[in-house]
């Protein structure tokens, strides 16, 4: 659906690698384009016209992003470069001050190495111990598996929403709920959920959640970070610089301003922010709801024709996301995405960025297709009636 | 070459590839090669004595291009001296950059004279390659410096 609103779909393509990152619809091109023609200004520090509408514009993007994840508060909304630097920001932060020798962080082995190196490094900082929540057969996380990899030492829980290999839907609610009885932090990667499903952080209850805007139509470069506001009260910044200081005059006298700006020094990525508030309304107004049924509805559409195909063996086969992974027997993955890119077919080959994951399907390299609103089931029919001869593709793979 | 030929050599080489395996034997030189743009990642082992390539072997998970490229290279590297071995590879990556190059000595690996087509597989023939020129050209430094 609403193919028409992108221009990159106006040519001989099937993009099926929404998971890395989305196409951008022309409202939220015009809207970049919009601020670098006629109000290029900084932000935070005009005193005429163009430079007012600076703020107003990326101040209403924060306001919109506040609304389409219900966060209580503006303030609680802090730009970023990406959900990478959100994830990095909370684990330096704030848990760089918190975290003890000894303490432990649960992690699962199918995160993205965003959600993974970070944590990483935070551990072997402070003596802290990394631990895996041991998944299903179908590789998901279950409440009662999560239980089991929780001690008195448990200071963090950290995961996706929905994983980028796998695409599970972690019950995130029943998490927060059982950590907060246990004081535990929880910080929520959803950039693959923020994209495809309505996200209600209040509902939820995270402590931190983190996205970015370009697998969302928004453009690179831009992210978001959520945190509880007394969290984000007690980050310490690390970038310092302009717009984030009230005043200073020697080392020992430095006035930081309030949150949200004392977390976003320097000159923010104006035109991204301006282009990820395009890209909310113009999600919002197909609304998250409909894009996450119409996604469910491709998917079953795409299992259904897969299953058929003896070959082809579905890694991820009960997930509920946009999210398929396959293999084809016999063929390595990546000469099957030369294949299909032979008819401008564009999915990903590889580890997709979650190198523990092997340790856990037992398989190190797949195909993976990442659906977004903009997939038909044209564009499904095709690709599956290009993998219906295993012959054609092995003559074709190269 | 072909082109029927030159598919028929690569998905031989493809399906049985050349001393696809890993010896237990410190005397071989070792290097490993992978591609960061892609999953290509195979592990190289090398036995050189008195400057002459002895023996070559690789393992690891590569498309069918790296494959049947690094099968093919094991083939063709056997049997000639470092400084022969530099010259080869030299000679198959300008072949595969489109390069001024001498097609007399390359032999199968000829079979990727026209790779530069596919632009995103061109770092799959050179694989095994850029792993390989390390260890030659280690070796001859070191030999210089006996």
């Amino acid at each position: 659906m609403h193919r028409e609103d992108f221009p990159m779909l106006q040519q001989d393509l099937i993009y099926l690698d929404n998971g890395a990152t989305s196409f951008k619809p022309k409202v939220v091109l015009e809207a970049m384009d919009e601020y670098y023609s006629s109000y290029s200004a900084n932000a935070h520090r005009g005193d005429y016209d163009i430079s007012y509408k600076v703020d107003l514009e990326y101040e209403n993007t924060r306001e919109l992003v506040k609304n389409f994840i219900n966060a209580p508060l503006k303030e609680e909304i802090i730009f970023t470069s990406g959900a990478t630097e959100s994830l990095n920001l909370v684990a330096t932060g704030f848990f760089e001050n918190i975290i003890e020798a000894g303490d432990e962080i649960v992690l699962t082995k199918t995160e993205h190495a965003s959600n993974v190196l970070p944590w990483f490094r935070l551990a072997k900082n402070k003596g802290a111990v990394i631990r895996y929540i041991p998944l299903d057969k179908d590789y998901f996380v279950t409440l009662d598996n999560l239980k089991s990899v929780v001690t008195n030492k448990t200071k963090i829980i950290a995961l996706a929403q929905v994983t980028n290999v796998i695409g599970d839907v972690r019950p995130i609610k029943e998490i927060c709920q059982f950590a907060h009885q246990n004081n535990i932090f929880v910080v929520v990667d959803g950039s693959q959920s923020v994209p495809h499903m309505p996200v209600d952080v209040q509902d939820l209850d995270v402590d931190f959640l983190t996205f970015s805007a370009h697998k969302m139509c928004g453009p690179t470069g831009t992210g978001v970070l959520y945190g509880k506001k007394e969290l984000l009260e007690a980050f310490e910044p690390i970038n310092l610089g302009g717009g984030m200081n009230e005043s200073f005059e020697d080392e020992y006298n430095v006035l930081l301003k309030s949150l949200p700006t004392r977390l976003e020094a320097g000159t923010p990525n104006i035109a991204g922010v301006i282009g990820l508030g395009a890209a909310i309304k113009y999600l919002d107004s197909i609304g998250m709801t409909k894009i996450n049924q119409y996604e469910k509805e491709l998917r079953d559409y795409l299992i259904a024709k897969l299953e058929k195909i003896s070959y082809i063996d579905i890694i991820n086969f009960h997930s509920s996301s946009g999210i398929v992974t396959f293999n084809v027997d016999n063929i390595f993955s990546q000469d099957v995405a030369y294949y299909l890119n032979r008819y401008n077919i564009c999915v990903r080959a590889g580890s997709h960025c979650a190198k523990l994951a092997k340790n856990e399907t037992g398989v190190k390299n797949t195909c993976r297709i990442s659906l977004y609103f903009y997939n038909t089931k044209e564009e499904i029919d095709k690709f599956v009636s290009l993998l219906q001869d295993k012959e054609k593709i092995i003559a074709e793979m190269f | 070459m072909d082109n029927e030929i030159k598919r028929e050599i690569i998905m031989e080489n493809y399906l049985h590839p050349y001393h696809k395996e890993t010896i237990k034997d410190e005397t071989y030189l070792k290097v490993n090669s992978n591609n960061e743009s892609c999953i290509d990642n195979i592990d190289l082992q090398i036995l050189i004595k008195n400057n002459k390539i002895e023996d070559i072997k690789f393992n690891g998970e590569a498309c069918a291009i790296s494959t049947a490229s690094t099968s093919i290279m094991i083939k063709e590297l056997i049997g000639k001296t470092t400084e022969e071995a530099i010259d080869f590879i030299k000679q198959f990556e300008n072949m595969v950059e489109e390069k001024e190059y001498n097609s007399q000595n390359l032999g199968e690996a000829l079979v990727f004279d026209d790779i530069f087509k596919q632009k995103n597989r061109k770092h799959c023939a050179t694989l095994p390659y850029r792993g390989i020129v390390k260890v030659l050209e280690e070796y001859q430094t070191k030999k210089g410096n006996d």
